[in-house]
């Protein structure tokens, strides 16, 4: 018994780095997955609502009444989990915003100016289908569009600036003494940055939302409600990866320039030379060289700066310490990271084209199966490419949680209990997920259930007189 | 400007205990509505009265934490490095109500119904514990300057601490069922209105007992604050018993309206008295506000983002209100796609 407790306290004092590490890196890989579809679904819910008003187009009307009130469920997931982050900045990274907390914390003060926006004006929409005149509706979910735009610019000004920190002032005790806002929000690295994410939700969004469209008109559900869905979304998304494509080149060659040991972790680039191949798959190994995948010649260097080419210089990793530079794994994890987000990307960029083409010369979507094989896969592939790029800016930047100004592990809490926290946590959201998927599920299967266009039922409970609530779910269609 | 901050600060910490509270309490008379068929009624109209958007009322919280680490850094870090456990409870039942609540709507059985909505239940206490905890802990200065952890355990079991967290459960209990006396009615179900009325009133004189006793306990064991509230923050002090008082004839007399207004004045005057108490200290007598204070850049921005809130934000928040309370918000909106178009 004894032995045991030992056990415990053994096992309980455990170095909380990995473990906040860990759970950090959890609870916003599950986060961001909801950020596209609170960013960029009033987006295309708004078009759907503007074709039903300005055509008169009844299918258009009900899939934005459908889609708001989707959104309210993953609004309100989302709304938990982004709770949950802010309780993480304190509870597992104290020292970071105690030093930093006033520089770093400030674009959060105009996030929580347009969350709110966010969340208001998305309750007045949702709730004001009936109560409000048509257009005076329509131009309610104009702020959520904006304000969500807004919000995620604010979150990740705060990210860039952990890229690029600037707009502050160090005394001579190392402390924060004076902070300049304007220069923190719009620090170097955040335009870009920002420019990336928002049309990455866009992107994202409108993938997730058509592939359940595609899959949808797979099992033969090819009316025209089913169809307008998908190319609402679909064409949001169509739109967003060319351009997502050339803003995602911008920002690797401002990474090239301005962070260039994450660059060299990007590109497996040991040391540094020109004439860098672009290696596709691949490893770094313990000695420093790299063995397997296909390396296509100069192709790094040339993308790094087209106008010198080939003879381009790319730093290597070796140019810094070891404790400055992100280890072996992470440079592994990093180039993975990159090799996927950039080739699913473009898979997804093809996709788009195809449709495109489609569109241009025949003037409908393609008809091929096999094109809505693919678009039923594309959410998720677009959610697997988002979640990889977001590991390589996160882990290309280790060990800094401030740039070269701190590292990971100084910024910590010395609590060791986090490990109980992490799985804690980790159970709570595996639950959170398959709730939500399972209610949106069930949405749709009601919906759908209703051919008819009159219903109540959504998973917070009708607005009828009560005395069936235990029943509720299962009660017949009216 | 660190004043402006400080206030801007307590106002959050008052709008999330009176918008927030009410969602929590409605989990406690989840939890006390006894069994499957005898609660089945009060559960059907508590399930009515939360729709998923209020979630959002987070954002009161989320707005405190952002004040905190962006205006008093070093005091935020010695909060969480201190106070770690009640945080962590209080965000592991934010998530675990959120999630059990969706879920209880979606599964059939009533086992399982019972199973999840004992999760929502418990934890809609336990978040308002945590919370008053919080709040006790930091209130009888159990949080230390400079970034430091204070004692782990002894910050939130202590005198003040139960004290707060009694105090939380029984207000936010109190809020929510005069909430809920107003949403029910709605629905011209006056069994339930009755029902909800006897409840806004047990815990009325629950949370006067309790603040009652409170003083006792704050005299022995959070002296500062004791007299803070004994001196500067007297008025609101007594503003709160009024106010609580009146509220309670007003529920006698059956008359909800004018009740919840002095209720929602009783609570939002007591938080506001903490605060005053406490004044100047952030962290009593460890960290004044002034001394936790960031660069003057940084308050600026802060309050430059709340004016922001208060010129773009108030306005629609009051539609919001005002559309709820008239009973013109259907629950999660639409019922007919033709309706909307005929108006077209």
């Amino acid at each position: 018994m004894s032995a045991m407790l030992g056990g415990a306290v053994l096992v309980a004092a455990v170095d909380p780095v990995p473990w906040a590490r860990a759970q950090m890196a959890f609870t916003l890989a599950f986060h961001i997955i909801l950020v596209p579809l609170g960013v960029s679904w009033a987006f295309m819910t708004l078009i759907a609502n503007y074709r039903a008003l300005r055509y008169h187009d009844r299918d258009a009307l009900v899939l934005a009444q459908r889609w708001s009130k989707y959104i309210a469920v993953t609004f309100a997931v989302g709304a938990v989990t982004g709770t949950v982050l802010s309780f993480e900045f304190g509870l597992l990274w104290p020292r970071f915003m105690g030093q930093w907390g006033e520089a770093f914390g400030v674009p959060f003060a105009f996030e929580g100016l347009f969350f709110f926006t966010e969340a208001i004006f998305i309750a007045i929409y949702i709730f004001g289908w009936r109560r409000l005149r048509p257009w005076t509706h329509f131009w309610t979910g104009v702020p959520v569009v904006l304000a969500g735009i807004l919000g995620s610019v604010s979150v990740v000004a705060a990210n860039a600036w952990m890229n690029a920190p600037s707009g502050f002032t160090l005394g001579s005790d190392g402390k924060v003494t004076e902070v300049d806002p304007v220069q923190v929000i719009f620090n170097d690295s955040m335009p870009l940055q920002a420019a990336h994410m928002v049309i990455a939700a866009y992107l994202v969004g409108g993938f997730l939302v058509a592939s359940v469209y595609a899959s949808g008109m797979l099992r033969g559900r090819r009316d025209r409600y089913h169809h307008l869905g998908f190319v609402i979304a679909f064409s949001v998304a169509a739109v967003a990866t060319p351009i997502q494509m050339a803003v995602g080149d911008s920002l690797a060659r401002w990474v090239y320039n301005n962070q260039p040991v994450k660059f060299a972790a990007i590109e497996l680039v040991p040391q540094t030379s020109s004439d860098v191949p672009e290696t596709l798959l691949g490893r770094l190994n313990e000695d420093g060289t790299v063995s397997g995948g296909i390396p296509i010649p100069g192709l790094a260097s040339w993308l790094s700066d087209p106008s010198t080419g080939r003879s381009t210089v790319v730093q290597g990793l070796d140019t810094v310490p070891a404790d400055q530079r992100p280890t072996i794994r992470q440079t592994n994890t990093v180039h993975l990271a990159w090799d996927v987000m950039v080739g699913l990307g473009t898979l997804l960029f093809l996709l788009s084209v195809w449709y495109g083409a489609s569109w241009i010369f025949r003037r409908r979507m393609p008809a091929s199966r096999w094109f809505l094989r693919a678009a039923a896969c594309a959410g998720v592939l677009a959610v697997i490419t988002m979640e990889a790029g977001w590991v390589v800016t996160e882990v290309g930047r280790q060990p800094w949680i401030v740039y070269n100004h701190m590292k990971v592990e100084d910024a910590a809490t010395g609590n060791t209990g986090v490990w109980i926290t992490f799985l804690a946590v980790v159970v709570l959201y595996t639950v959170v997920g398959i709730t939500t998927i399972l209610v949106l599920r069930g949405m749709s299967r009601r919906f759908r259930r209703t051919e008819e266009l009159a219903e109540h039922e959504v998973p917070y409970g009708p607005s009828e007189p009560p005395a069936v609530p235990a029943t509720a779910d299962e009660e017949p269609v009216r | 400007m660190s004043t402006a901050v400080a206030a801007v600060l307590l106002l959050a910490v008052i709008f999330y205990a009176v918008f927030g509270g009410a969602d929590f309490g409605a989990g406690f008379w989840d939890l006390t509505a006894g069994g499957p068929e005898r609660g089945r009624r009060p559960r059907g109209a508590i399930e009515r009265s939360i729709g998923p958007v209020w979630e959002a009322n987070h954002v009161w919280l989320i707005f405190i934490f952002v004040v905190l680490w962006t205006s008093f850094p070093e005091a935020y870090a010695s909060i969480t490095l201190t106070l770690f456990v009640p945080l962590t409870l209080a965000a592991l039942g934010i998530v675990l109500r959120g999630a059990s609540f969706a879920f209880r709507k979606v599964v059939a059985t009533t086992p399982q119904r019972r199973v999840l909505g004992g999760a929502f239940a418990i934890s809609s206490v336990l978040v308002p514990y945590s919370m008053g905890a919080i709040a006790g802990g930091i209130a009888s200065g159990r949080v230390p300057a400079g970034g430091q952890a204070g004692d782990p355990v002894d910050s939130w079991i202590n005198p003040t601490s139960v004290l707060g967290g009694v105090l939380a459960v029984a207000v936010a209990a109190y809020l929510s069922a005069i909430y809920l006396i107003w949403d029910v009615r709605r629905t011209r179900d006056t069994e339930m209105a009755g029902y909800f009325r006897r409840r806004a009133m047990a815990a009325a004189v629950a949370a006067a007992v309790v603040a009652a006793v409170g003083v006792l306990v704050l005299r022995a064991d959070a002296r500062y604050l004791f007299e803070g509230l004994a001196s500067r923050a007297l008025p609101l002090v007594i503003l709160s018993a009024v106010c609580g008082a009146g509220a309670l004839v007003l529920l006698v007399r059956d008359a909800a309206r004018g009740a919840r207004v002095l209720a929602v004045v009783a609570v939002g005057s007591i938080v506001c008295s903490w605060g005053v108490a406490q004044w100047p200290y952030l962290l009593p007598e460890s960290l004044t506000v002034s001394g936790a204070a960031s660069p003057s850049g940084t308050l600026a921005a802060v309050l430059i983002a709340v004016g922001l809130a208060a010129i773009i934000v108030l306005p629609g928040f009051v539609l919001l209100y005002v559309l709820d309370q008239r009973g013109l918000l259907p629950e999660e909106g639409v019922d007919d796609a033709g309706e909307a178009m005929a108006d077209a």
